[in-house]
């Protein structure tokens, strides 16, 4: 069913007349779900956990992230710009938030919510969640970034029950922005609420949303997508309306370490991009990290500003931030939405795990599998070189157990 | 099918490819669907078995018989064996060199935790021979 979703949603596109089938995406997915087939790479989309790993990868740009077209704000009177606060760092010679949430404005929004402002409230709330002890296991991971949750329901199973039940910033704002429109005496009809985003694992996420009854976003618009149509709008704005109302804290979720440092002082651990995001995840499933309360991944470099949907350079984007923080009036953490009750920022459903590497519903014929995969393996020259389209030997013998490979496309082995 | 087999190196003296064969058979009893609590354990307690051959018995071998309803890992070094069982299996007690508890092990909790974490453990030593751990995890 997910396999579905997430294949009608095209998570990761291939443009096959770029592809050239040159295995680099394959050798580097998290969760072996590339196979050359034909000289073209192919998706196994029940695994694939949207990480926006081999868009980021391809020498060719063969690989695409899907998000919807600019047009789709059309379809509604009442267009709200739900910008992620990575936007903020993809500018040059932008002083002042404003310029950029005015910016959204002229090119075609009627208002805008700051994922930022929904960030602090998530702040304060994880804190609570703390304060009232309501984790079962230390140390809780953050579920802020879509592509570390799948991760966890895919390939770390023990895992699923540290993560922290509640929403991402995103959806509170999503939600928030809603309920300022209808406050305003909007016709809840005629109100659209598109996310900016800065990677296909937040697609993925608002698309089916993840931890929500349904998805509540109207469309999920690129942050690249986004940025030429603002370039040249920021330059004609002909006022300025005091539009930012986010703090320095939630601005610094935008880059790895922010979230975590708004909820611990010295007991938590930040780690971005994928390969040392599994490295934690090996660690916290070994018990090897109970000293700490918060565990922050993000799976792109640098965090959320490393995300393929972007412009710039994770690192300038990072600086440009923390200079915009500067101009912001105050730190954060508001309390404005305290009228707001525990279940708004909780998840409406816990995620399930997925049982994608299980040979066998019965252990004992996954058992057999597995010893014909380590007999066949045995045959195999073990160098992972992925000339058979499959990213290492142990990936290929699992794919002859399961019919999809034959021995005879291993190149390299004695015949 | 009776059980699967399979053989670890585990060098000595190399903290960092201590973990390399609880990391791999994690990833086995992954693929067989035994479910992620039994996972979780049978990954502690061999993890902490490894660090103990690294940080006391310069390395050994690694044996672990894999069935459908339990894990038997044997553990089988050559160090120096453990000359008092009883204290060596008391919380924090560790005759560990400074050095090591400068890396953060050390800390006197590998066989405790070895035996929380286990569903039988046998241990056989004999100073100056070494020392053979048999570690067993149900599955269900």
């Amino acid at each position: 069913m997910l396999d579905e979703i997430k294949s009608m949603l095209n998570t990761v596109m291939l443009d096959p007349d770029k592809c050239k089938g040159c295995i680099t995406c394959m050798k580097r997915c998290p969760t072996e779900a590339i196979r050359v087939r034909n000289g073209k790479a192919r998706v196994l989309y029940e695994r694939c956990v949207a990480c926006g790993e081999c868009v980021r990868l391809c020498p060719h740009h063969a690989k695409l992230a899907s998000f919807d077209s600019f047009d789709v704000i059309d379809g509604y009177k009442y267009k709200i710009a739900v910008p992620a606060p990575s936007l903020y760092g993809q500018f040059n010679n932008v002083d002042d938030i404003n310029v950029i949430l005015n910016g959204l404005l002229e090119i075609g929004f009627d208002d805008v919510f700051e994922v930022s402002r929904a960030a602090e409230a998530v702040t304060a709330e994880t804190k609570k969640f703390f304060k009232e002890k309501k984790y079962e296991r230390l140390p809780v991971i953050s579920t802020a970034c879509p592509a570390v949750v799948e991760l966890i329901l895919v390939r770390f199973h023990s895992l699923a029950e540290r993560l922290l039940p509640l929403k991402a910033p995103v959806d509170i704002a999503v939600r928030l922005a809603r309920e300022e429109a209808i406050a305003k005496g909007i016709p809840e009809e005629d109100i659209g609420v598109f996310f900016i985003s800065p990677c296909p694992a937040k697609v993925f996420a608002l698309k089916t949303g993840m931890g929500l009854d349904k998805p509540e976003a109207d469309g999920v618009l690129a942050i690249k997508d986004v940025y030429v149509r603002l370039l040249s709008a920021m330059k004609n704005l002909k006022e300025l309306k005091p539009l930012a109302k986010s703090g320095s804290l939630g601005l610094s979720w935008a880059s790895s370490g922010g979230e975590a440092a708004g909820v611990s002082d010295d007991k938590f651990l930040a780690a971005d991009g994928i390969e040392n995001v599994i490295n934690v995840l090996k660690e916290l499933e070994d018990d090897k990290l109970q000293y700490l309360d918060f565990v922050e991944l993000n799976a792109c470099n640098g965090g959320c500003v490393g995300g393929v949907l972007n412009v710039e350079n994770p690192f300038v984007a990072k600086a440009r931030i923390r200079a915009l923080r500067k101009s912001l009036n105050y730190t954060g953490e508001r309390s404005v939405y305290a009228d707001k009750d525990e279940w708004f920022y909780e998840w409406d459903r816990l995620p399930e795990v997925k049982d994608v590497f299980r040979l066998d519903e019965d252990r004992k014929i996954a058992m057999q599998k597995l010893a014909a995969i380590e007999s066949a393996v045995s045959t195999l020259p073990g160098l992972d070189c992925g000339a058979c389209g499959a990213p290492s030997c142990m990936a290929f013998a699992e794919d002859i157990a399961s019919g999809e490979a034959t021995m005879d496309e291993c190149v390299r082995r004695d015949k | 099918m009776n059980c699967i087999h399979v053989e670890f190196e585990v060098p000595g003296n190399n903290f960092l490819s201590a973990g390399s064969a609880s990391d791999s058979v994690k990833s086995t009893l992954k693929k067989l669907g035994v479910p992620s609590s039994a996972v979780r354990r049978v990954a502690i307690a061999m993890y902490e078995a490894e660090i103990n051959m690294v940080i006391h018995a310069g390395g050994g071998r690694c044996y672990a018989d894999i069935f459908d309803d339990h894990i038997k890992i044997v553990m089988k070094d050559e160090g120096n064996g453990i000359e008092n069982l009883e204290l060596a299996m008391q919380e924090g007690y560790s005759t560990a060199s400074d050095d090591v508890r400068n890396l953060g092990f050390g800390a006197g909790m590998g066989l405790p935790n070895i035996k929380t974490y286990s569903d039988r453990l046998k241990i056989d030593t004999e100073v100056g021979k070494g020392t053979t751990l048999t570690i067993e995890v149900d599955f269900d």
